[in-house]
């Protein structure tokens, strides 16, 4: 049998926000791990304890705080679906509290497991038929490619440019202490331990800041990604200000105003959208414009659910059709929009000339009416799983942290032995571990990076 | 018309650092070995620097030794100065480098080779391999002689179609104008075989007496000097050094490099090769690091036989009027002579991911490589894919299984991973940073990880062994006692502390203890220790690095454990890749190209994702591959 080595964990159930969500833990410690954070209601059970296939009361703690209360399901190896050790707890808070069971259990030594983890264990270990190996390659590479497009396109471009400079940093230091190592006659690291105390010290701070934005889930942007689309002066910004109670978009009559995408979380009837209006699409001559169409283009492909704003008042236009042509196959939902005026347009022309594939809705953004109507058409279309708030997003967050984490240990421990006063090439060891692990969240690799930078930065040899 | 026609065993194309390497390790496993070289007198020359080791290649000598190659040995017997580099620093970067005497390295490694049973050494150019359906059978040489063997090792080094080129001037000759070798890349082309062109160069050498040392600083060697080889008794070596000198060059001499740049024919676009970053032309330097206001300079000599000195850090393939000038402002240059014109070099050589990790062509079985004909640069790094693919070549003789080192094993195994694996755009330098397992890969304990493989393959006697497996057994004795010996607080060890900066005991405490602490070392405390048995000063090394430093060794070597796990999933050698579903299309033909050994090995290949080695790993394990 294939034994790893390692415990992992994530949310192996779609996370909704009403719903009752699984942590799965899997792998030797396993049971050990969910003692960790376990409390029964007498507080004395210990889950080790336990035959295997029981299923226990409790809650999930942190120290003295109480998580959530929980349903926890023990299956010792090789009675599982991984044929490890596995704890399943099952949780009921919605999905803040589910994360942050998550977080505890990786907190006490369990790893975020990667793209197809689970699945990729379970047929190692023989649990999966080896007549369907084809369909679990598959599941390993589409999550992967899922996991890399979280990673990168829900990273907030703030936390990218962040986590970028810091590797920046990081890397100079460690080519700089290398190039000296492989050079000692031509650079010398005379009083550097001290500026590298600094720079340390620094980029501790700084790698602190970006995990107590990991906590407040500030790292990503959750929730279904939705993308207001419609030609221009539809009235989608009217839309959007409508869904969030107040002027956020700047709304006039002059076609294209909006020229940049604006972004919003909302919560609608217990659903959180993470709505993004974008500019008008049209044929355009103006450069500025030109970008914000191109984006609003990019942010429809990568979007969860469309809502489509038809302007009811008009007949429908090239760049109307245009736009029908991006929802081809994908959840959408069309608002026929501007009731408060004469519409020239029928919900029933709308829904022929899409082929009979979505909802449509009449509404007045301007008016907010019709929107009680969106929300039901939202909720159906959630509760019948046809949209769901994918659980790759909390595991993504989970598996960014961790890595943020371990970045930060390593530059902790570089501090370490600075003061310990051991040599320099044992800074750069940690260094180095510091840039891998943040390379995970942007999604690269080190390869020859410091070879580069010793060559690019310091003058060597010969 | 008759011909020479012969039968040997082993085929050595090549009598530089690698060929050398090569054919004694052949020779020596009994194989009959024929060493083919264009210029017997230019055996195991040193065209470039004087000298052997520094920063990571000290490691690279000390594992060939360790292994039972001749390279530290060699050195031991001829070098002129000594130097431990990073003396301050961890002991994982502390490398040796000596001076040598460059003819008597020569001429000593040459005696080796003609002493050595079973080897023959032939003044003749190969020309041709002869490959009979992938198989490797023999070569031909320029005058039509033809070897029959059952393997052979190309270490032709920057000999292929070789120019030499500074100024305007360009001839076709190898280093030191010795004659090129212009006829075996169309045989190895026509074979199949896709070649590149790198580019390396040298500085002038000036004579002795026409530079004002006075202006300089000396730079003395080690006032006591280790060996390099394990077997080399370090009574033997303390001897009377040389020294160097170490001097700068300044804005003048940059100016004179700018305002001549349009004559380099490296700007000109005249070279066309790819040159090496770690060791690049003093016109480099001056253009790429423009606001560096001055660069060093270090005068070497190149043996005590001679008067030539070797100027460090200024090669350069200017043409000769600016070379003089240039050297002519440097501090003490002022009236240098040139004995020989620094020059640019390009030759021939390989992508060496046609390689297997034994070295050996994966489309011509039995032909091995080595050296700078892999894309590398460096003497040890020749020398140490030399001693590998000689054994390897004999191993195949034999009918054995090669020796792969893997990268937490060895630096040559880090090198040779590297060549074989990786995209390699410019001659391969070592470097300690590619190491990642470095705290594990010191130069002090080459012989505890490698002797036992020398051994089994035959390149190491009993005798060496046995002592290898004492000091073994006296380092375990040793550690354990320092572990469980306890000090007290006695007024002689509060004494002894305070003397060494230390602060004095509160309660008693374990050696090791004490030893852990970064003030101290298993040397200082031997006052105190008076159970300590004597021992030789290597055996303390080792113990004190094991002690001091065994969070970080713990950990490296559980990072090595996880390495190895990928490493011993091999892949068959003929997976068909096309057949694995889910591969990424980049993915799949990197490996279709490369078909890397094992998981490990698939993993640093560019271009491959975590997720494409899982797909793969799933594959083989579902037995798919079988069908």
């Amino acid at each position: 049998m294939y034994i790893e080595q390692d415990t992992i964990a994530a949310i192996s159930t779609a996370v909704s926000q009403s719903g009752i969500g699984i942590v799965r833990i899997s792998g030797p410690e396993a049971v050990e791990i969910a003692d960790r954070v376990y409390r029964s209601k007498g507080g004395a059970k210990k889950l080790c304890e336990q035959p295997t296939h029981t299923i226990h009361y409790g809650f999930v703690v942190d120290g003295d705080e109480t998580i959530d209360e929980v349903l926890v399901m023990l299956m010792r190896a090789p009675r599982s679906f991984t044929a490890e050790d596995t704890v399943e707890i099952n949780c009921h808070g919605g999905p803040c509290a589910m994360r942050r069971v998550l977080d505890a259990v990786l907190k006490h030594g369990a790893r975020p497991a990667g793209p197809g983890e689970f699945t990729k264990r379970a047929f190692l270990n023989g649990r999966i038929d080896l007549s369907r190996a084809e369909a679990v390659m598959d599941v390993i590479q589409a999550q992967n490619e899922y996991a890399l497009q979280c990673s990168v396109s829900q990273l907030q471009g703030s936390v990218y440019e962040a986590i970028k400079g810091l590797r920046g940093r990081i890397l100079y230091q460690t080519a700089f202490i290398e190039s000296a190592l492989d050079d000692p006659e031509h650079i010398s690291l005379d009083g550097y331990a001290g500026q590298l105390k600094e720079e340390a010290e620094a980029l501790h701070g700084d790698l602190q800041r970006l995990i107590a934005s990991a906590d407040n889930g500030r790292l990503l942007r959750e929730g279904i990604r939705t993308v207001i689309l419609g030609r221009p002066n539809a009235g989608k910004s009217s839309l959007l200000n409508a869904l969030v109670g107040e002027e956020r978009a700047i709304v006039t009559e002059i076609a294209g105003t909006t020229r940049d995408v604006l972004e919003e979380t909302i919560n609608l009837g217990g659903i959180t959208l993470k709505v993004i209006d974008t500019a008008g699409i049209r044929s355009t001559e103006d450069v500025v414009e030109q970008i914000g169409v191109a984006r609003a283009l990019q942010k429809a492909k990568e979007a969860d659910l469309l809502l489509y704003v038809a302007d009811g008042s008009s007949l429908p236009d090239e760049n109307d059709r245009r736009i029908l042509g991006l929802l081809g196959g994908r959840r959408a939902i069309l608002l026929l929009n501007k009731s408060d005026l004469d519409l020239v347009v029928t919900p029933e022309q709308l829904r022929e000339l899409t082929g009979n594939q979505y909802p449509v809705i009449t509404v007045s953004a301007k008016e907010h009416t019709g929107m009680d109507q969106l929300v039901d058409t939202l909720k159906e279309l959630f509760y019948q799983g046809e949209l769901s708030f994918n659980d790759e997003v909390c595991i993504t967050n989970a598996r960014q942290k961790a890595a943020l984490i371990s970045a930060d240990e390593s530059i902790r421990r570089v501090l370490e032995s600075i003061v310990l006063g051991l040599p320099e090439d044992f800074y750069s060891i940690d260094l180095m571990g510091a840039y891998e692990a943040l390379g995970e969240i942007t999604g690269e690799a080190v390869g020859e990076d410091l070879v580069n930078e010793i060559f690019g930065r310091f003058c060597m040899g010969k | 018309m008759s011909r020479v026609e012969e039968y040997v065993d082993v085929v050595v194309v090549g009598a530089g650092h690698a060929g050398c390497e090569a054919a004694l390790a052949s020779a020596r496993l009994g194989l009959r070995t024929v060493m083919f070289t264009v210029s017997v007198d230019s055996i195991a020359l040193m065209p470039c620097n004087p000298n052997i080791g520094g920063s990571s290649k000290g490691h690279l000598v000390r594992e060939i030794d360790a292994l039972g190659g001749e390279m530290g040995k060699n050195i031991d017997r001829t070098f002129i100065q000594s130097k431990m580099l990073n003396r301050s620093k961890g002991p994982a970067v502390h490398s040796l480098r000596a001076q040598a005497d460059k003819s008597d390295y020569s001429r000593s490694m040459r005696r080796v080779l003609e002493r050595t049973e079973h080897l023959m050494i032939k003044q003749q150019e190969v020309t041709e391999l002869i490959v009979e359906e992938g198989v490797l059978t023999g070569v031909k040489t320029y005058s039509g002689a033809v070897y029959h063997c059952r393997a052979a090792v190309l270490c032709t080094g920057t000999y292929l179609k070789a120019r030499c080129i500074y100024g305007e001037v360009s001839v076709h000759t190898g280093p030191n104008g010795l004659q090129a070798a212009n006829y075996l890349t169309e045989s190895l082309k026509s074979n199949g075989v896709s070649m590149y062109r790198f580019k390396t160069g040298t500085p002038a050498r000036i004579a002795k007496k026409s530079i004002d040392f006075s202006k300089m600083e000396e730079q003395k060697g080690d006032e006591r000097i280790v060996p390099f080889s394990f077997t080399t008794d370090p009574e033997t070596v303390q001897k009377e050094q040389v020294s160097c000198w170490l001097t700068y060059t300044n804005e003048t001499t940059h100016e004179i490099i700018r305002s001549n740049l349009d004559r380099s024919p490296l700007f000109s676009g005249m070279i066309e090769g790819t040159g090496p970053r770690y060791c690049p032309s003093i016109e480099d330097k001056v253009v790429k690091f423009a606001d560096k206001d001055r660069h060093q300079v270090f005068i070497e000599p190149e043996g005590i036989h001679t008067d030539e000195m070797y100027i460090g850090g200024m090669s350069s393939s200017l043409p000769e009027d600016v070379q003089l000038a240039m050297y002519r402002s440097v501090p003490g240059l002022e009236h240098a002579e040139i004995v020989r014109n620094a020059y640019a070099i390009e030759y021939d050589c390989i992508d060496a991911r046609q390689l297997t990790l034994s070295l050996e062509f994966r489309s011509i079985k039995g032909l091995f490589s080595a050296g700078q004909f892999n894309g590398s640069s460096g003497y040890e790094e020749a020398a140490a894919q030399g001693l590998i693919a000689g054994i390897n070549a004999a191993q195949k003789v034999l009918g054995r299984e090669p020796l792969i080192l893997d990268r937490s094993e060895a630096y040559i195994g880090v090198l040779i991973d590297d060549l074989v694996t990786k995209e390699n755009h410019e001659p391969y330098r070592m470097m300690t940073s590619r190491a990642e397992y470095r705290l594990l890969l010191r130069q002090d304990n080459a012989d505890l990880r490698l002797t036992k493989k020398g051994y089994e393959i035959g390149l190491i006697d009993e005798d060496r062994y046995k002592r290898l497996l004492w000091k073994e057994q006296k380092i375990r004795e040793e550690s354990d006692r320092v572990e469980h010996t306890h000090i007290g607080a006695s007024p002689v060890v509060q004494e002894c502390l305070r003397r060494q900066g230390s602060t004095p005991l509160k309660t008693s405490a374990t050696l090791a203890e004490l030893i852990r602490r970064p003030e101290l070392c298993y040397g200082m405390l031997s006052e105190i220790d008076e159970a300590r048995p004597s021992l030789p000063v290597e055996i303390g090394e080792e113990v004190n690095i094991n002690i001091k430093y065994a969070g970080y060794l713990q950990r490296q070597r559980k990072q090595v454990e996880q390495f190895k796990k990928m490493e011993r999933k091999k892949i068959p050698a003929d997976l068909d890749y096309d057949a694995v579903p889910s591969l990424r299309i980049e993915a799949r033909q990197k490996l279709k190209q490369y078909q890397p050994s094992s998981i490990g090995q698939a993993s640093r290949i560019a271009g491959v994702s975590p997720a494409d080695v899982s797909v793969l790993l799933v594959y083989l394990s579902s037995g798919m591959h079988k069908k």
